[in-house]
C-alpha cells in the first residue's frame, strides 16, 4: 500500500498561500482513524443490537489546499458514509476529523454551524437534492439566510452572481426546479454549494446521474471553479476514469477501508493492491482491440473479488 | 436470411403538446449469431425502439409506420396472442433494473418455471429441473438449494443473472437486453457481460445490446449503431466505428468521456454545446445540425441527410462525415 502525502504539483503550489492551515503546516483537512458502525437490530418492540456493519473502517487521509482527492469504490464501500461523516452529518463512532486545524468531532452546535460555511456538499441526484416548491433564487440563495449573511438586495445580487458563474443563466431566477434537465439541475446544486465561498466541497456522485455530454460540462465547470475560487475538494465517485480526471490523488475504498492511496497516476498505471488491480480491470474501454487484451486481464484477477449472493 | 429486420420504424407518442416522433425512421439487420450494440444518450431512443420490435409499446404510444420482421416472419401486424407465444419463446428479453423487474413476492423457482411453462409442455417436476439447470448455466452456486429463495436474499448481479436465466430458458434465437448492466458495479458488470458472451456462442443467439456506455459497446458488440433525436445516425462494426467514426456526434461523444489513462488531470473535456432537440417538431432538416461545428452556412439547417453507406459497412446520416472533411481541408489547400 503507497501511502503518499501531498506530492501533487497543486498542493506544493498552494503551500506558500497564507491561511490558518497553511501557515501551521497542517493540511486543509485531515482524516484520522475516522470509524463509522451502524447497529444491525433484531427483535421484535424491544430491539436489541445483534451485530454491527463496519461501514468506514479505520479511513485516514488528508486534503490539502487546492487539491482533489478522488475517493472510488463500489456500492457499499463506505465512499458517501465517510464524506457524510467528514461534514458531521453522520456522528462517527470514533477517529478524528480535523479541518483547518480544528477538531471538527467535538464541536458543539453553534461552532459547528459556522465551521460548515467553510465546507458544502454537492449531491449525487439533481433531482431530489432540489425542493421542488422552491425558486432557483431561493434554493441557491438558501445558504445566505440561513447564515443571515447581508440584505435581501445584497443577496439576491450575490445570487445572480452565482448563477452566472456556474453557466445558469441568471434571468430564471425565479422559475422552479422542474424546468430544468438534470444537467442544469447540477449547476444549482453546485451554486448553492459555492454560496459560502467555501474552502472545501465534498462532490458526492455529481455526474453519475448525467448524459455523457452533459456529465462533461459539469466536469469541466467544476475544474474551472476550483481554479477560480481556489477549492479544495473531496471527489467521491464509482466511476474511475471520471475520478482519474478530477483528481490529484486518489483512495480506493473496498468494504469499509482505504486499501490504496496515492497519486492518480500511480495509483492507475501501477497499482498495488489486488483489489485496485481487480477494478481496474472490470472497467470497459471504448477500444475493441484493447478490450480483448483486458478480458484476459480481468479474468487473472477474479480472485480478487467475491461476487456476494 | 437475417434474423431480424427493421425497416424504417416510426413509433410515435401523443401527448397533449403534441405527437412526440421517439423512434422516427430506423432500419437496421441483424444476422444470426451477432451482437449488435445501440448506444445513445436518454432520450435517443433506443428503449423505445426494442419495445417497438417486441409489440410492447404501450398507449398512448403507437407503432406508426415500419417493418419488423424476425425470421421472415412480420410482427407490426401480428395479433397479441401470437406474440406472447413468440416473446419469452424465441425471443428472449433482460431489462436494466434486476431490482425492479423481478417479483418480490414469488420464489426465484416459481418466476423461472413460470416462462418455462408457459411455453414448454412440462410437467412442475420437469420445470423445477430444468430451472436448476439454469441457475447452474448462469453460475448462481448452489443452484439447487438457492430455489426456493425469495428474490431479496439475492445481489443485484445475481438477480440479473436470474433475470438472463429466464430469458434464455426456452433457448431463444434473439435476446434483447436493455441496459442489462446499468445498475450493477463495474467488477459485477464484468462478469454479467462475461456471461453473455458465453451463452450467446453456447445458445447461438442473436443479441441486441442496449447501452448508453462506449465501454460496454466496444466489448460487446459486433456492429454499434449510434442513435440521435429518434434516428440513427451512424452505423459500422465496432472495429470501424471506434477506429473511424464519422459522424460529428460520435466523435465529440468519444471526445466527452473521461478516460483511464493520458494526463487529463488539468485538461478539459470536450462538450457538446446545446441539448438535443424537441421531438414535437423535429426539425426538416439535420437533427444535429444547431450542435454541430461543421454545420455551415450550407444546406445542413435545411435538408434532411439520409443515412449513406460511406465505405463498405459503415453508414453515417451527416453531410459532413470525418472522411469527407479530411478530402475538403486537401482539396482547398
Amino acid at each position: 500500500m503507497s501511502e503518499q502525502i501531498g506530492t501533487s504539483n497543486a498542493a506544493e503550489a498552494v503551500q506558500t498561500e497564507s491561511s490558518t492551515a497553511s501557515r501551521t503546516g497542517e493540511p486543509l483537512l485531515v482524516v484520522q482513524n475516522l470509524t463509522k458502525h451502524f447497529p444491525v437490530k433484531k427483535g421484535f418492540l424491544i430491539d436489541r443490537t445483534v451485530d454491527h456493519v463496519k461501514a468506514v473502517d479505520d479511513v485516514s487521509f488528508e486534503i490539502r489546499e487546492g487539491e482533489t482527492l478522488g475517493l472510488v469504490g463500489e456500492s457499499g464501500s463506505g465512499k458517501s458514509t465517510t464524506g457524510y461523516c467528514i461534514l458531521q452529518l453522520l456522528k462517527a463512532t470514533s477517529g478524528s476529523v480535523r479541518f483547518q486545524g480544528e477538531e471538527l468531532t467535538k464541536l458543539r452546535r453553534e461552532a459547528l454551524r459556522s465551521m460548515r460555511r467553510e465546507m458544502q456538499i454537492v449531491f449525487q441526484d439533481p433531482y431530489a437534492s432540489l425542493n421542488p416548491r422552491m425558486t432557483i433564487g431561493d434554493i441557491v440563495g438558501e445558504p445566505l439566510t440561513v447564515h443571515g449573511l447581508g440584505t435581501r438586495q445584497r443577496r439576491r445580487r450575490t445570487v445572480e452572481e452565482l448563477l452566472e458563474v456556474v453557466g445558469f443563466n441568471p434571468e430564471f431566477i425565479n422559475r422552479y426546479p422542474h424546468e430544468f434537465s438534470g444537467g442544469q439541475r447540477q449547476r444549482i446544486g453546485i451554486a448553492r454549494a459555492l454560496a459560502l465561498n467555501p474552502r472545501l466541497i465534498i462532490c458526492d456522485e455529481p455526474v453519475s446521474a448525467l448524459d455523457v455530454s452533459i456529465q462533461a460540462q459539469i466536469l469541466n465547470l467544476l475544474k474551472d471553479l476550483q481554479q477560480e475560487f481556489f477549492l479544495s475538494y473531496l471527489f467521491i465517485a464509482h466511476d474511475l476514469a471520471v475520478v482519474k480526471g478530477m483528481s490529484d490523488r486518489i483512495a480506493v475504498m473496498n468494504l469499509g477501508k482505504i486499501v490504496e492511496i496515492g497519486p492518480a497516476d500511480d495509483v492507475y498505471t501501477r497499482p498495488k493492491n489486488e483489489y485496485t488491480k481487480a477494478l481496474l480491470a472490470a472497467v470497459p474501454v471504448p477500444d475493441p482491440r484493447r478490450m480483448r487484451e483486458r478480458k484476459a486481464e480481468r479474468r487473472k484477477h477474479k480472485h480478487a473479488l467475491v461476487e456476494s449472493l | 436470411m437475417a434474423l431480424l429486420e427493421v425497416d424504417d420504424l416510426r413509433t410515435y407518442f401523443k401527448t397533449r403538446a403534441g405527437e412526440v416522433h421517439a423512434v422516427d425512421g430506423v432500419s437496421f439487420t441483424l444476422e444470426e449469431r451477432k451482437t449488435l450494440g445501440i448506444v445513445g444518450e436518454s432520450g435517443s431512443g433506443k428503449s423505445v425502439t426494442v419495445l417497438s420490435i417486441m409489440g410492447l409499446v404501450q398507449s398512448p404510444g403507437r407503432v406508426v409506420a415500419g417493418s419488423v420482421r424476425f425470421q421472415g416472419q412480420e410482427l407490426t401486424t401480428m395479433k397479441d396472442r401470437q406474440l406472447e407465444d413468440l416473446r419469452g419463446d424465441r425471443i428472449g428479453m433482460i431489462f436494466q433494473d434486476p431490482m425492479t423487474s423481478l417479483n418480490p413476492t414469488l420464489t426465484i423457482g416459481t418466476q423461472i418455471t413460470e416462462t418455462l411453462r408457459r411455453h414448454r409442455d412440462l410437467s412442475r417436476q420437469q420445470a423445477r429441473k430444468r430451472a436448476i439447470e439454469l441457475l447452474e448455466e448462469v453460475h448462481i452456486p448452489k443452484a439447487a438449494s438457492r430455489l426456493d429463495d425469495y428474490p431479496h436474499r439475492y445481489s443485484g448481479g445475481m438477480r440479473q443473472r436470474v433475470m438472463i436465466a429466464i430469458a434464455i430458458s426456452c433457448d431463444p434465437k434473439l435476446l434483447i437486453a436493455d441496459e442489462p448492466t446499468t445498475a450493477l458495479d463495474v467488477t459485477v458488470q464484468a462478469g454479467i457481460l462475461d456471461l453473455l458472451e458465453e451463452l450467446r456462442e453456447e445458445h447461438d443467439m442473436g443479441m441486441i445490446i442496449i447501452t448508453h456506455n462506449m465501454g460496454v459497446v466496444a466489448e460487446a458488440a459486433d456492429d454499434i449503431a449510434v442513435m440521435y433525436a429518434g434516428q440513427i445516425v451512424e452505423q459500422a462494426t465496432a472495429l470501424d466505428l471506434f477506429d473511424r467514426p464519422e459522424h460529428p456526434y460520435t466523435e465529440a461523444l468519444l471526445g466527452a468521456l473521461p478516460t483511464l489513462e493520458g494526463d487529463a488531470r488539468h485538461a478539459r473535456l470536450t462538450t457538446i454545446p446545446g441539448r438535443p432537440p424537441d421531438l414535437i417538431a423535429p426539425p426538416e432538416a439535420c437533427r444535429f445540425a444547431p450542435r454541430c461545428k461543421y454545420a455551415g452556412m450550407d444546406d445542413c439547417n435545411v435538408v434532411a441527410p439520409e443515412l449513406r453507406e460511406i465505405r463498405p459497412g459503415h453508414w453515417v446520416r451527416s453531410a459532413h462525415p470525418a472522411s469527407e472533411r479530411v478530402a475538403e481541408a486537401l482539396v482547398t489547400s
